[in-house]
């Protein structure tokens, strides 16, 4: 005879998760209305209690943490290398950023930043920017399809496909790939590479088109969410919004720039911003659109990057991606705090080393997300509820970051 | 601006503020007094000369029983300056209770309620300090270094 696992008890839900609204603080006329957890517009499992009067929503509140592991608790009890795969797991749309970001960390901790060699970094950046296409892809296609365009999922899905067959070529995996490491990579590009991304580059330009006249520029598109969501800069930058919302609302900042890490400021590409060539700038239209220009200058840094491989950083026999690969990983005692440009905005690690282990003693992960996700409330007061459908889509949301 | 030059600024423009500078810390930090550390925020983020902007990063650290001590820490950034400082306050770890900088930094709001939920830091004149990332009624809050779990929640085992 089997334990039951869990009691069902009536009361239990309000308990865990309130409603922050009750049927005593409403005015005339208005009601309550759950959107999510199910619900497929909220990427995930994101709940939204939302006070609407008809068809207008008067206040959101949103309930997360239905994806809560509590990597932070977990990374305090490994060494600084095996937290990788848990990085992964924050956002999977974009593990290769996820990991970039962590492993720099760690090796500014270390101070062997200078010891990598030149080919680990350009490899490094070429993953994280097709990572970076990816998740983009995906960021408009679900977009489209909240909204209700079918064929630009089909489309970038299919084009996804053929990033993701690259990626697992690399080091096995489709979406967790644990493949860069503190102090270099698990294996180098596999021989063929270059040639294979190459052609796949060639392909994806004339497909990035064709989505640009299919979604972006299609006026069904135009009329749902032009004017729809507008963020306003200085609101953006109080709320800590960062990566492509920030820049949808007209500010030209990109941590590749900024902080210029890894090879960024040897590569040549442009930040695109929001112009509001359609409604205001930082609306949800700007919002994608900044994505799309962004999939276009990761081309162009992939291009770069596949010429230094191919050039002066060529494959030699006797390279070995794991020859800087600490030991033992036992920074000194100290604060850290590194962050990176994710697809979504900036994540920043910080590290509380205490100087006796190798494990962590603090380890905070800054969630772009879960910072983009607080503006929401803001954004969404008195649209209509078709609009805030609109809104929740143009932020990108992967709740598993946000709830980390 | 670097760092000696802000801390010196800061401890000439704000009356009997004493500083002390974080060894080993990137960005560079400052510990503040904890009843000074709303005047000083509200002068970095105003004051042309500093011009924080940007709040990245509200991390809660708990130092553990030996240290009986908790810190906070803000990592700010200046997005016209191009400056980051890291701003620590210290709080005894039986009553941690700090004032909100939510109503200078808007995005403090969540990261504030994300700290009160894992390590118990209580925000003073926060506006809505419920939990964010756990369910209401668990016990207890995971970051500290004490943290046992609860065996059962909700009829469920909870040690898989």
């Amino acid at each position: 005879m089997k334990e039951v696992q869990y009691q069902y008890h009536p009361d239990h839900l309000q308990n865990s998760e309130p409603l922050k609204y009750s049927a005593e603080n409403l005015n005339r006329g208005e009601m309550i209305i759950n959107m999510g957890p199910q619900h497929p517009s909220t990427h995930g499992v994101l709940r939204l209690e939302i006070v609407t009067d008809g068809e207008i929503v008067r206040e959101v509140v949103p309930h997360l943490g239905y994806l809560h592991r509590c990597f932070e608790k977990h990374a305090e009890s490994m060494p600084y290398n095996q937290v990788i795969p848990f990085v992964d797991r924050m956002d999977y749309m974009a593990a290769m950023n996820n990991e970039h970001a962590y492993a720099m960390g760690v090796e500014r901790m270390l101070g062997i930043e200078g010891d990598i060699p030149k080919r680990i970094e350009y490899i490094r950046v070429l993953v994280a920017e097709l990572n970076r296409i990816a998740s983009h892809f995906v960021a408009i296609g679900t977009y489209g399809l909240d909204i209700g365009a079918m064929t630009p999922f089909f489309w970038v899905m299919r084009d996804r496909e053929h990033l993701m067959r690259l990626l697992e070529w690399t080091c096995g995996a489709r979406m967790l790939y644990n493949y860069i490491w503190v102090g270099g990579l698990f294996y180098d590009l596999p021989v063929g590479f270059e040639e294979k991304c190459t052609e796949f580059i060639n392909y994806l330009k004339p497909k990035l088109d064709n989505l640009q006249d299919l979604l972006i520029s299609n006026q069904i598109f135009i009329d749902r969410t032009a004017n729809i969501g507008v963020l306003p800069m200085d609101l953006a930058i109080n709320y800590g919004v960062t990566g492509p919302m920030l820049r949808a609302s007209g500010l030209k900042y990109d941590l590749r720039r900024v902080d210029g890490y890894s090879v960024y400021p040897e590569l040549d590409f442009d930040i695109p911003i929001g112009t509001g060539e359609v409604g205001t700038t930082g609306d949800c239209w700007d919002r994608t659109w900044v994505r799309m220009q962004e999939c276009r200058e990761s081309v162009k840094i992939i291009e770069q990057c596949l010429k230094q491989l191919k050039g002066d950083h060529k494959r030699t026999r006797d390279f070995d991606p794991r020859a800087v690969v600490p030991k033992k990983i036992r920074p000194k005692a100290q604060d850290f705090y590194v962050r990176a440009e994710n697809p979504k905005g900036e994540l920043g690690f910080f590290f509380r080393a205490d100087g006796r282990s190798d494990q962590p003693f603090r380890c905070k992960a800054r969630a772009c997300s879960f910072v983009n996700l607080s503006v929401l409330p803001e954004l969404s007061r008195n649209v209509m509820i078709s609009d805030l459908v609109a809104i929740v889509g143009s932020l990108d949301l992967v709740m598993g970051e946000v709830d980390r | 601006m670097t760092p000696q030059a802000l801390k010196s600024l800061l401890e000439a423009e704000i009356s009997e503020l004493v500083l002390t500078e974080r060894e080993q810390s990137t960005p560079v930090a400052f510990v503040v007094p904890v009843d000074r550390l709303k005047e000083v925020m509200i002068f970095l983020h105003q004051d042309s000369r500093c011009y924080f902007d940007m709040l990245s990063c509200l991390t809660g650290v708990d130092l553990g029983k030996e240290a009986n001590q908790m810190e906070v820490i803000y990592h700010l950034n200046s997005i016209p300056k191009g400056m980051s400082i890291a701003v620590v306050v210290q709080l005894e770890r039986e009553n941690p209770v700090v004032v909100t900088v939510s109503d200078i930094w808007r995005t403090a709001d969540w990261h504030e309620r994300e700290t009160y939920d894992l390590l118990g830091i209580r925000f003073e004149g926060h506006p809505d300090l419920r939990r964010i990332l756990l369910p209401n009624d668990w016990e207890g809050h995971p970051l500290r270094k004490d943290y046992k779990e609860q065996e059962y929640y909700h009829g469920m085992k909870v040690e898989y």
